[in-house]
């Protein structure tokens, strides 16, 4: 299987390129079997892509202890769930891991448009070839999973041999997430290639007006949508193993996954300018551009250790790959632009300060300012060295000084721009839309500071999420109560409908609420507490309203690892409410130990509770660590929202003809099952 | 135009703004990475700044005790006493040999004073393929297999 998945790769690494040479002499040459030559390379490459993927996954699973890699990763007694995570869990791996997931988009988009758009796909499929001839590179010659050991034998020459066991997995990756949370990461990395390929393609094809934005956009809500999704695992793995009671530590990875969404996210808001206005094209093009480009800083920070890191500490040459691979991207971007440029022309001007224009502009200005000041922080270190010689770097005060405040203006224009009409909103329509929503807002910030809530940040990130929640309410509202009045059905059906009938705007307003419920559960960050405690079994440590109460410890033994845990009474105002179970395990495998939080969580406050070892000097008492984090739970809630809402982005709108239809028997259909309606009125949507 | 000025002001207050909250955080969080070989050689205030230094922890010289944990890290054939006096409990990826990142300051007497300890771990963490982490010959072992690629 070593041998067939090598082989695979090779072969793909041979498709790729025809696929980018081929599609270039096509484009030139405009000839349509050469075309469609080129095109058929493309989709080989992805298959063969696959092929050495599950050749990978198989040497897993029949524990083929004489592959490198599968040493490294894997034993024989790690459970099956985490065989599939030891894929992408060390460098060849996850590499190969970034080259198959991007197969699995270039497949899609290759197929998806394989007799439509005949001008722009030879482009398109050019620059895909080119990102998978990056990466097959790396997974042939530089970190190729296959690797097989062996030693030099009786007659000199070199013999495979196989070791009995393999050195295990990682005990900070054998956790549930580990196996969802990469996956997602990387679906968001790789899935910027499309929009970047598609913008990049049409920038070079000069293809006429804002088609493919029309068709990229799905796909880059999609990868939008991964890449959330995945930072917020990222975080919650962070919370639920590391142990240290917070799930944000502005770790350069972390960072490197932050970048990405940031300039991603505009990019979302300011496409709507030029499909609306003709507006932002040069700056619409530059950011799919910048996203793209910080995806693959974000693969090679997480991978090469430029920046010291949790994730990656060693010097490691893959970086230079990585650079140059940036450089050169940065080169064609530039000339491409360069040769073009007058394609990108604006239609349109700025008409007016309040507007749903200017509202966009802010918040890509936001969204940029932080996306700089992060990377800034990020890299401090290496431009630091090159400009004074000391490397210094930067931590969470410098972070969180410039982003909490950008975090809350942002937050305010998501209450104010959807409201906003373009070009010029009128007085009027501001007092309607945003006066109650500013008092309800207001008088719940007056309120909590009655109660005693003195923090300046908390306090207005309070408000501010009143009134943008309020605000989407009203929306809802108001739009349910015209439906309502023409068809009868109930308001909560009416609201279905409404957003049924325009799926991308109130999906959006959806999205705009997880994003609140996030905010919210931030805010609480200011309230964390923490105590630490030396127990013996009968001591009891208190925290907030609990009492934790330790009652024995005992010790059992699993297949893969060894676990000792507390027994914890928790009492809340002095009445019984739950045991927990903090544990360390330990993983002979590997030799390392792990820790398992206990967490009793709820939407006012996580009780987090971390075994922190057994106390040194003092007998091998158990020491317990337990943290009281006010509101976490509202962070996973608000991703969960934001992926609902993304879903119902990506929904075809409903046709307004047939709801009208459906008015006048409003007895029936659309009061039931609105997961099923969609499927009875289907429309495609732009593309 | 004057539009575009209003939109131009706003951008310029807002940059600004976080221009100069950059800067104060910056202050309050910088850290100078400085090799355990370059320590005894700062002068001045050199000595007072945030210091973030790497190394291997020697084996056997983890000592905890309350409130603290000493012990040494190796470097370019230098050694550097470390006392951790942080609240987080140390991580699990912290043992004898493993590759650790403190941060904090000197002490006048040239020991370090540890506010964060950081160990190789997670993504990057790749033992050498020939070497069994169980017995302490893993280096040894390590020398005498090669790698071959199948291709």
């Amino acid at each position: 299987m070593d041998v067939f998945g090598s082989f695979a790769l090779l072969l793909a690494f041979v498709c790729a390129a025809y696929a980018l040479v081929g599609g270039i002499v096509a484009i030139r040459t405009r000839h349509a079997l050469l075309v469609k030559s080129a095109r058929q390379a493309g989709i080989a490459t992805c298959a063969l892509i696959f092929l050495a993927t599950f050749s990978l996954v198989y040497l897993f699973f029949s524990d083929s202890y004489w592959v490198a890699y599968v040493v490294t990763q894997s034993n024989r007694s790690l459970p099956t769930f985490y065989k599939i995570a030891a894929l992408w869990s060390g460098q060849a791996g996850s590499l190969l891991f970034w080259s198959f997931l991007l197969s699995i988009y270039v497949f899609s988009v290759l197929l998806t448009y394989r007799n439509k758009n005949g001008e722009l796909m030879p482009y398109v499929g050019v620059v895909m070839a080119g990102v998978q001839i990056f990466f097959l590179t790396l997974n042939n010659f530089v970190a190729s999973p296959f690797k097989v050991l062996a030693a030099p034998g009786a007659n000199g020459a070199l013999d495979i041999f196989t070791r009995a066991d393999g050195n295990g997995l990682n005990p900070l990756l054998q956790y549930p997430e580990m196996v969802i949370h990469p996956p997602n990461l990387y679906s968001g990395y790789t899935g910027f290639t499309i929009p970047f390929a598609f913008a990049l393609g049409a920038l070079l094809a000069r293809y006429p007006g804002e088609k493919w934005i029309h068709l990229t956009r799905r796909w880059t809500m999609i990868a939008w949508c991964f890449q959330t999704v995945g930072i917020l695992l990222g975080a919650h793995w962070a919370y639920a193993v590391l142990g240290w009671g917070g799930y944000w530590g502005w770790d350069p990875v972390e960072n490197a996954s932050l970048l990405p969404w940031l300039t991603g996210t505009a990019f979302l808001h300011s496409v709507m300018m030029q499909e609306k206005r003709g507006m932002m094209k040069v700056w619409n093009v530059w950011l799919v551009f910048v996203t793209f480009m910080l995806c693959i800083l974000g693969t090679m920070l997480t991978r090469s250790g430029v920046v010291s890191s949790v994730h990656a500490f060693a010097q490691s040459s893959i970086g230079n790959w990585f650079l140059g691979f940036l450089i050169l991207i940065l080169v064609v971007c530039l000339a491409a632009y360069a040769k073009n440029r007058d394609y990108l022309k604006s239609e349109n001007q700025l008409d007016s300060m309040i507007s749903r224009e200017s509202s966009f502009l802010f918040n890509n200005l936001i969204l940029l300012v932080s996306c700089v000041a992060v990377l800034s922080g990020t890299l401090f270190p290496v431009f630091s060295e090159w400009l004074s010689g000391s490397r210094i770097s930067v931590g969470k005060p410098f972070f969180d000084k410039v982003n909490i405040p950008l975090g809350l203006i942002l937050l305010f224009l998501t209450g104010v721009g959807p409201l906003l009409a373009w070009r010029k909103t009128s007085t009027d329509s501001l007092k309607r839309n945003f006066g109650w929503p500013l008092v309800t807002g207001l008088m719940t910030g007056a309120i909590f500071f009655a109660l005693g809530l003195r923090e300046f940040y908390s306090l207005l990130c309070l408000i501010l999420c009143v009134f943008v929640a309020s605000t989407i309410g009203m929306e809802f509202f108001r739009g349910a109560k015209v439906i309502r009045a023409r068809s009868g059905a109930s308001l909560m059906t009416s609201a279905v409908d409404l957003t049924m009938r325009n799926t991308r705007r109130y999906g959006g307003y959806i999205v705009h609420m997880g994003m609140v419920l996030i905010f919210v559960g931030l805010s609480g960050a200011a309230f964390n507490k923490d105590v630490q405690k030396e127990m013996r079994p009968g001591s009891v440590a208190k925290i907030g309203r609990y009492d934790l109460l330790l009652q024995s410890v005992d010790s059992k033994p699993e297949p893969n690892y060894t676990s000792e845990r507390l027994i914890v009474e928790v009492t809340k105002n002095s009445k019984p409410l739950m045991m927990l179970y903090p544990e360390r395990r330990f993983f002979p495998a590997n030799q390392e130990s792990g820790t398992m939080v206990a967490i009793y969580s709820t939407l006012r406050e996580d009780l987090y509770v971390v075994y922190a070892g057994r106390s040194p000097d003092n007998n091998e008492v158990p020491v317990v660590h337990a943290y009281l984090n006010p509101l976490v739970k509202w962070i996973w809630l608000g991703g969960v929202v934001v992926v609902l809402g993304t879903i119902v982005t990506l929904l075809p709108n409903r046709r307004a003809v047939l709801a009208l239809s459906g008015a006048q028997q409003p007895a029936v259909a659309p009061s039931l099952s609105p997961s099923l309606q969609p499927q009875v009125t289907l429309r495609e949507g732009h593309d | 135009m004057q539009k575009q000025a209003k939109f131009g002001i706003g951008a310029v207050v807002i940059v600004v703004a976080m221009g100069v909250l950059a800067w104060l955080g910056y202050g309050e969080s910088k850290t100078y990475y400085h090799t355990i070989a370059e320590l005894p050689a700062l002068q001045g205030a050199a000595r007072t700044h945030r210091i973030r230094v790497g190394g291997t922890v020697e084996p056997g010289s983890i000592r905890r005790s309350t409130g603290r944990v000493d012990f040494v890290l190796l470097g370019e054939g230098k050694s550097l006493p470390v006392s951790y006096v942080g609240s987080d409990p140390l991580p699990d990826t912290f043992v004898d040999k493993s590759q650790a990142l403190v941060e904090g300051s000197l002490a006048q007497n040239g020991s370090f004073v540890a506010e964060q300890v950081q160990a190789k771990c997670a993504s990057k963490y790749e033992a050498a393929p020939g070497a069994d982490p169980k017995t302490g010959a893993a280096a040894d072992a390590a020398k005498d297999s090669s790698q071959r690629s199948t291709m």
